[in-house]
C-alpha cells in the first residue's frame, strides 16, 4: 500500500479539506491503557498526521482484558507495542514515542501538539496533566476522561465542555477504587468519546 | 450571584478559591477549576477571590483508565 493509496482512500471518504486538517494535526495521547490504546487506534485510523504516545509501563497479562494489546506483545513497552500495532493499521501516521512518566517538568515533550488527550488512570495524574497544560500551554485543547469504571450503563458516558479549551469525557463519578475493575466495553465507550472529540476539534467543531 | 457547577452558591463572595475548595471537602490534588471560561492555574487559587457574576465549574477527577 503506497502513501498515495492510503491518503487517496482517506480523502475520498473524509473530503480533501477535512483530511488536510487531520493530516496536519498533532495529538498527544498521554497514557496508553484502556483509554489511550483505544483512542490512539481511532485517531490513527482517521488519518491524524502525528501522534505522540506516552506511557512508562510495559504490557502485562492483567492489561489484556481491556487494552488493545496482544499476547505476543507481553513485556514490551506499551509505547513500542502500540507503535507496532498502528504501523499495521495506519503505516503513514507519524508516531513519536516517549516511554516515560509524564510530569509537569517534562511537559515540553508535547509542546508541538495541538491537542492533549488525557488517558491516565490515576486521578491525581489526571489533574496534574490538565492543570499543567492549562498553566504552561493555555492555547492547547485538552480532552480528559473521568469516570468509566465498572459495569454501569453505557448511556451515562458523556462529553462535557468546560470553558473554551477543556473537554471531559466519562460519567464523572464511577471510580475504579469503588468499582474494583474496568471493562473493555465501557472504557472503549469513553475512549471513543475522547477520540471523537479530538477529531471534532480538528474539524473546527467545538460544541458538544 | 455566583454559580458553582451550575447551581447558585450563597455567602461565598470574597472567599478565595483555595478556601472554598477546602471548606467544601474537595481534594486539591484531584481537581481542576474553570472560572468564567478558562482553567484557573493552581498557582492562582489562593489569590483569586470569588465575586459576584462568577461562573465556576469544578472537576474532581476519579480514577480509572
Amino acid at each position: 500500500m503506497t502513501r498515495e493509496e492510503w491518503f487517496g482512500v482517506l480523502e475520498q471518504r473524509h473530503g480533501a479539506d477535512l483530511q488536510r486538517k487531520f493530516s496536519s494535526a498533532c495529538v498527544a495521547v498521554c497514557g496508553l491503557g484502556g483509554l489511550g490504546s483505544n483512542a490512539a487506534i481511532s485517531l490513527a485510523r482517521a488519518g491524524v498526521g502525528t501522534l505522540h504516545l506516552i506511557d512508562f509501563d510495559k504490557v502485562d497479562i492483567s492489561n489484556l482484558h481491556r487494552q488493545q494489546y496482544n499476547i505476543s506483545q507481553l513485556g514490551m513497552y506499551k509505547t513500542e507495542a502500540m507503535k507496532q500495532t498502528l504501523a499495521d493499521i495506519a503505516p503513514y501516521c507519524n508516531i513519536i514515542t516517549h516511554a516515560l512518566k509524564l510530569t509537569e517538568e517534562n511537559l515540553p515533550l508535547i509542546a508541538d501538539c495541538d491537542i492533549v488527550c488525557e488517558c491516565f488512570d490515576n486521578a491525581e495524574c489526571k489533574a496534574m496533566l490538565v492543570n499543567g497544560v492549562a498553566e504552561h500551554y493555555p492555547e492547547k485543547y485538552i480532552v480528559a476522561a473521568s469516570g468509566m469504571s465498572g459495569l454501569h450503563t453505557g448511556n451515562s458516558i458523556q462529553t462535557k465542555r468546560l470553558g473554551k479549551r477543556l473537554y471531559i469525557c466519562g460519567d464523572g463519578a464511577s471510580d475504579v477504587a469503588d468499582d474494583g475493575t474496568l471493562f473493555a466495553s465501557r472504557v472503549m465507550l469513553c475512549a471513543a468519546h475522547q477520540a471523537n472529540t479530538v477529531l471534532r476539534i480538528i474539524a473546527d467543531k467545538f460544541e458538544v | 450571584m455566583i454559580k458553582i457547577n451550575g447551581e447558585i452558591a450563597e455567602n461565598i463572595a470574597g472567599k478565595n478559591v483555595a478556601e472554598y475548595l477546602t471548606e467544601s471537602s474537595y481534594d486539591l490534588k484531584r481537581v481542576a477549576v474553570e472560572l468564567n471560561g478558562n482553567i484557573l492555574p493552581k498557582s492562582q487559587y489562593e489569590n483569586t477571590l470569588l465575586q459576584d457574576g462568577d461562573n465556576v465549574e469544578i472537576v474532581s477527577f476519579v480514577g480509572g483508565g
